[in-house]
């Protein structure tokens, strides 16, 4: 079972590899972005661990939804939003649980996942986080290894895709061919899961 | 690449810090990023809230005046602002007329705004919104997240702003916003990429011989490259872009915006093949406006915008405007 203490800790692990990746999604936004996302995750989860450290919730649901909240109020662009949502609807999902288990985390990412999808207003292979998500989500059924492969290699699967949501998709045709900023990102909290569950 | 700044963290606030200093007629809130206008709530007018990016100087703090806007929220550069800060610039300019976001059509303003939008209304402010998606270089909105809003955002604030400014009811004003928005086109070009202060190197190579077409205001590139134009050659590119989406039969507000590292000098001369174009085409040019109005930070080039106007958006284009980006009439 999984208490508040461990979704503190993914948060931290989280903004520490978004911290080391920041350069590398700030690279991967130039080319058919506007070379911030790096910056702006780097700054939102750097928030998120100022946070919760100043007054760690109580439950699993309480640290997720702050977390989203505190990335709403603090990204800007696309994402604080798309990654606000996820969690906090993840959170909401958990209710007032002093513990939830790895199934229950599943279901409750999932709700997030479905959230971010209605208001993006997009589905996998538009070339967004969903890419890197919602493989992510169908692995944690197997285990936390699974879903950091699995969401890598969906964020690596976007490199052919025409972006169809965000600023990328007013490349057109000229979006394909770079691997999407958000879905790597996306990537990048399954991977902090993973090192946490260790 | 050199750049006038301290450090890229704090471009956006230091900035603000100087707007405050340079404009007492605005309150600078810097902590919170938010500017508005002196005078506000203003007693029985309809408060106009807009905000984006930084990197679109004068765009959108510039625009905060009597005649335009009553506040604008700046977000980091090329992101849009939180939500934090359009409820907070809503509740500090609504007089109890209620309150209209001005919306470009991005991902992320749009998102934000929309939050914005439902949290003011939990304070009791009445809030309407108007997308604007003027961009004719993007594909419809089922290949793309719809067209982007550019240069026609100064139309649209302009026009209602001042009849905001009339005393005109909400609906009014938003009516008019998204008539400015439905008669509005643009097209922009660049000839050299933006660097971002993040980032420090520009954000996409373009060879000394070629130019991107199509581009927004992000430093994103645009849908097609090209071999190096004309001055001459682009206007007829352009507008062509432009009329094909508009009735030639109304006369138009021009809008040559320079993308921020295009002198005025090639403007003007731009603006004269621009004029040619339409001149050409039979359009009539009711008003022209030329400089650097919706930037891009320091992406050399140009964008194009034509609004078609009936008598009374006319009469509210020519209405007075007092503000640190745009001023006449006073």
């Amino acid at each position: 079972m999984l208490d508040a203490a461990f979704f503190v800790r993914w948060m931290t692990a989280a903004a520490a590899v978004i911290d080391r990746e920041a350069d590398q999604l700030t690279e991967l936004d130039s080319p058919i972005g506007d070379a911030d996302h790096g910056r702006n995750m780097q700054r939102g989860f750097a928030a998120v661990v100022s946070a919760l450290e100043a007054e760690p919730p109580a439950t699993p649901g309480a640290v997720l939804t702050a977390a989203g909240r505190k990335l709403i109020s603090s990204v800007g662009g696309a994402s604080g939003p798309l990654y606000g949502t996820l969690l906090r609807r993840a959170g909401k999902a958990f209710g007032e649980a002093p513990q939830v288990s790895a199934d229950e985390l599943r279901t409750g990412l999932g709700a997030g996942v479905d959230a971010v999808a209605q208001l993006g207003g997009s589905a996998p292979g538009d070339k967004t986080m969903l890419d890197a998500l919602v493989p992510g989500v169908e692995a944690l059924a197997t285990s936390f290894d699974a879903a950091a492969t699995a969401s890598e290699e969906g964020a690596l699967a976007t490199v052919p895709l025409q972006a169809k949501k965000g600023r990328a998709s007013y490349l057109g045709e000229r979006s394909i061919g770079h691997q999407d900023p958000g879905a790597t990102s996306s990537a990048l909290l399954f991977a902090a899961l993973a090192e946490v569950a260790k | 690449m050199k750049m006038l700044i301290n450090v890229a963290e704090t471009v956006v606030a230091d900035a603000l810090r100087g707007m405050a200093a340079a404009h007492p007629e605005l309150v600078v809130d810097v902590e919170n990023r938010v500017i508005v206008r002196r005078d506000a709530p203003v007693a029985d007018k309809v408060a106009l809230v807009s905000g984006g990016g930084s990197g679109h100087e004068p765009l959108h703090g510039g625009f905060v005046g009597p005649g335009m806007l009553d506040a604008a929220c700046p977000g980091e550069v090329f992101t849009s602002p939180v939500p934090d800060q359009m409820v907070r610039a809503a509740a500090a300019v609504d007089s109890g007329q209620g309150v209209l976001f001005l919306v470009k059509n991005y991902t992320g303003d749009v998102l934000n705004f929309q939050m914005a939008a439902e949290l003011a209304e939990d304070e009791g402010v009445q809030v309407a919104s108007v997308l604007i998606d003027d961009d004719v270089a993007v594909n419809d909105s089922t290949f793309t997240a719809g067209r982007r809003g550019t240069g026609a955002t100064l139309f649209v604030e302009k026009i209602a702003g001042a009849a905001a400014e009339e005393g005109m009811p909400l609906e009014r004003v938003e009516a008019l916003a998204r008539q400015v928005v439905a008669s509005s086109r643009s097209f922009g070009v660049a000839l050299g990429a933006c660097t971002t202060p993040a980032k420090g190197s520009p954000t996409f190579d373009l060879p000394a011989g070629e130019l991107e077409l199509g581009v927004g205001i992000h430093g994103e590139p645009g849908r097609e490259r090209r071999a190096m134009m004309t001055s001459r050659e682009i206007a007829d590119f352009a507008v062509d872009a432009v009329l094909a989406d508009l009735d030639p039969r109304l006369p138009v507000l021009v809008l040559v915006n320079g993308m921020g590292a295009t002198p005025l000098l090639e403007l003007y001369g731009f603006q004269a093949e621009v004029r040619r174009v339409l001149d050409e085409r039979g359009v009539a040019v009711a008003r022209t406006l030329v400089g650097n109005y919706v930037t891009s930070l320091d992406m050399a080039g140009c964008s194009v915008t034509l609004c078609q106007v009936d008598g009374e958006l006319l009469r509210l284009w020519d209405a007075p405007v007092q503000t640190a980006g745009l001023r006449w009439g006073r």
